[in-house]
C-alpha cells in the first residue's frame, strides 16, 4: 500500500534542492540561525552537555507552558525496551551511548561518519518549545534542545537526486531486550521523511530537553523531532541518516500499513482506523479538565501546510 | 479471618470495594503515573472485566459441584460489574471529557473500539437493572434470554480492550483466554446435553 502511495506522489510536490537555499532566507527570517555568537561549549565530561548560553528560538510560541519534566521523563514509548510507557525509564538506563557516531550516506556529495561531538561543535544549540502529539491520543509540550536537521544535512551536501531521508535507530541487542527477541518489529527501528520535510526549519535533531542532556528513555543522545507529525516519526537514538532517491519502508508503516502512514501528519479529521484523533489528553492537565481539541498539523499549519498543497491528506495519512 | 469466613456475604461485599479504595488512595497520593486520567480509566476497565469474569465463573462452579447455593453471589458479582463499568464510563465522560458532548460524540463515532464498549455497557446496564428477584419474576422466560446477552458483552469487552492497543497484547490475551474457557465450558455442556437429549428422543423426521 505504501508503495502505491509513494508512486502517487507527483514530482511537482518534491522540493528541488535549489529551494532549500531559498529556505535559508526563510530560516533567517524566522531568526532560527541568528545566534552563532553564543556557541555553547558542548565538550564536557560524563557525556553531559553544557547548555549555558542556550539560545531560545524567537519564532516559536514561547508562551507554551512546558509539561512538568517528570511526566515527560516517565512516559515514553521505547519498544526496543518495553511496550510499557513507564518501564522504559528504568530499562533504558543500560544503554551505551558514549561514544556515539552518526553515519550520513546515500545521495550526498560527502558521505561520512561523524562523532557526535564533531557534529555538535558545528551547531548552535537552541531551545525550542514544541507540542508533541502521540498517535495514541496524548500530548505534551517539550522544550527541546538541539538544531535544525537541515544544518546537518547541508554538511554532507545533498545531491539533487536526494528525495527522501531514512533514519535508523541503533541496534544494541545487548541492552535492548525486545531487539534480542525481535518482539513486534523487525529491528532496528526505521523512520523516514520527504526531503522537503527534512529540510524544513521546524524539523530538528534534539540532544537535550528542559536545559539538560536528553535522558536515555527520551532518545539520547540524538533524536529527531518533527512537531507536526505523530510522535512515532520522531525516531530516537539515531545512528544512520541516509539520503535516498526513493522512500524506505518505515517501521510502523511496515508493521500496520493501514493504520500508520508514511506521512503521519497530525490531523484531527483523519481518524486512526480504530480510534479517533480528534482530541488529545495533554499530560499534566488535571482531573475534570476536558481533553484538548487536536489541531491540524499539531498547530504548525502556518509553517508546514504548503508542503502538502494539493495532496489528499486522507489518502496520504 | 474467622470473622471473614463466618460472615462470608458481608465480607465479600466489603472485599469487592477494596479495588476502589486502593484506586482512591492512588488518586489522592498521585500514584497513577504521567497520565493519571488514562490510568484511572484503564484500572476501572480492568476491574469491570475481572468482575465480569468472576460472575461468569459461578455457573460453571454450580454445574461442576451440583450445588445451587451460589446464585446470590452471581448476582452480587454481576452488580459489581455494573458498578465498576459505570465508574469506568463516568470517568470517560466526566474526568476525561468534562462532559464536553461534542468531543465525546466525535470520539465515540470515530472509534470502533468504543462501539464495543458502549454495546457491552448497554448489556451490563440492562442486566444490572433487571437483576432483582422481582424483575426476574416479572420477566419470566424473557429474563433468561436477556441475561444470556452477557456472553456477547464479555466477548465485546475483550475485543474493546484488544482493539485500542498498539503494542502490548499480553494482558487482554489473558482475559480472552479466561473468557474463552468460561464460555467454552457452557458451550460444551450445552452441546453434550443436546446430544444426550437427541439420543433419548427418537427422531420424528429425518433431517
Amino acid at each position: 500500500m505504501i508503495i502505491k502511495n509513494q508512486k502517487d506522489i507527483p514530482s511537482s510536490e518534491i522540493t528541488p534542492p535549489e529551494v532549500f537555499q531559498e529556505r535559508r532566507k526563510f530560516i533567517q527570517m524566522l531568526g532560527l540561525t541568528l545566534a552563532g555568537a553564543n556557541m555553547p561549549s558542548v565538550f564536557a565530561s560524563e557525556n553531559k552537555l553544557n547548555f549555558a548560553n542556550l539560545v531560545k528560538s524567537t519564532t516559536l510560541d514561547n508562551s507554551l507552558k512546558p509539561t512538568p519534566v517528570e511526566l515527560v521523563k516517565n512516559y515514553t514509548n521505547y519498544y526496543e525496551f518495553t511496550f510499557n510507557k513507564d518501564d522504559s525509564t528504568k530499562l533504558a538506563q543500560s544503554m551505551v551511548i558514549d561514544p556515539w557516531s552518526v553515519e550520513i550516506s546515500g545521495e550526498v556529495e560527502k558521505p561520512a561518519t561523524y562523532h557526535l561531538e564533531d557534529i555538535l561543535s558545528q551547531q548552535t544549540l537552541e531551545e525550542r518549545i514544541y507540542r508533541f502529539r502521540c498517535v495514541e491520543g496524548w500530548s505534551m509540550v517539550v522544550p527541546w534542545v538541539g538544531f535544525s536537521l537541515a544544518n546537518l544535512l547541508k554538511m554532507a551536501k545533498p545531491l539533487s537526486t536526494a528525495q527522501f531521508v531514512k533514519f535508523t535507530t541503533i541496534q544494541q541487542p545487548e541492552t535492548m531486550p525486545n531487539q534480542r527477541d525481535s518482539k513486534m518489529f523487525e529491528f532496528p527501528y526505521i523512520e523516514g521523511l520527504r526531503i522537503d520535510e527534512a529540510m524544513h526549519p521546524l524539523t530538528m535533531l534534539a540532544v537535550g530537553m528542559y536545559g539538560e542532556t536528553l535522558p536515555k528513555q527520551n532518545g539520547a543522545p540524538l533524536r529527531l523531532v518533527v512537531p507536526w507529525k505523530y510522535g512515532f516519526k520522531s525516531i530516537k537514538a539515531i545512528v544512520k541518516i541516509e539520503l535516498l532517491k526513493k522512500p524506505s519502508l518505515t517501521t510502523w508503516n511496515k508493521s500496520a500499513p493501514q493504520e500508520y502512514g508514511f506521512y503521519a501528519n497530525v490531523n484531527p479529521s483523519v481518524p486512526h482506523p480504530r480510534w479517533s484523533q480528534n482530541s488529545e489528553r495533554l499530560l499534566g492537565s488535571g482531573f475534570f479538565t476536558s481533553r484538548r481539541q487536536t489541531e491540524l498539523f499539531n498547530g504548525y499549519g502556518e509553517q508546514v501546510a504548503s508542503l502538502y498543497q494539493d495532496m489528499d491528506l486522507r489518502h496520504f495519512f | 479471618m474467622n470473622w471473614l469466613i463466618k460472615n462470608l456475604w458481608a465480607s465479600t461485599i466489603v472485599v469487592c470495594l477494596l479495588p476502589l479504595l486502593f484506586l482512591g488512595f492512588d488518586v489522592v497520593f498521585d500514584n497513577l503515573g504521567s497520565n493519571p486520567i488514562q490510568a484511572l480509566h484503564i484500572r476501572l476497565g480492568d476491574w469491570s472485566l475481572r468482575f465480569l469474569c468472576i460472575a461468569l465463573t459461578i455457573t460453571p462452579i454450580q454445574t461442576i459441584t451440583r450445588w445451587r447455593g451460589m446464585t446470590e453471589y452471581r448476582q452480587l458479582f454481576g452488580l459489581y460489574t455494573f458498578f465498576y463499568t459505570s465508574l469506568h464510563l463516568l470517568v470517560y465522560l466526566l474526568v476525561d471529557h468534562n462532559f464536553m458532548w461534542s468531543l465525546i460524540a466525535t470520539d465515540i463515532i470515530e472509534s470502533p473500539y468504543i462501539w464495543l464498549g458502549v454495546f457491552a455497557y448497554i448489556v451490563v446496564f440492562l442486566l444490572g437493572v433487571t437483576s432483582s428477584k422481582f424483575a426476574m419474576k416479572k420477566l419470566g422466560k424473557t429474563w433468561k434470554k436477556l441475561h444470556r446477552w452477557v456472553y456477547l458483552a464479555a466477548i465485546a469487552s475483550v475485543i474493546h480492550y484488544f482493539w485500542q492497543l498498539k503494542g502490548n497484547l499480553a494482558e487482554p490475551l489473558l482475559y480472552a483466554i479466561i473468557i474463552f474457557l468460561l464460555l467454552g465450558f457452557r458451550a460444551f455442556i450445552w452441546f453434550t446435553t443436546r446430544q444426550l437429549s437427541k439420543m433419548m428422543i427418537p427422531k420424528g423426521r429425518s433431517d
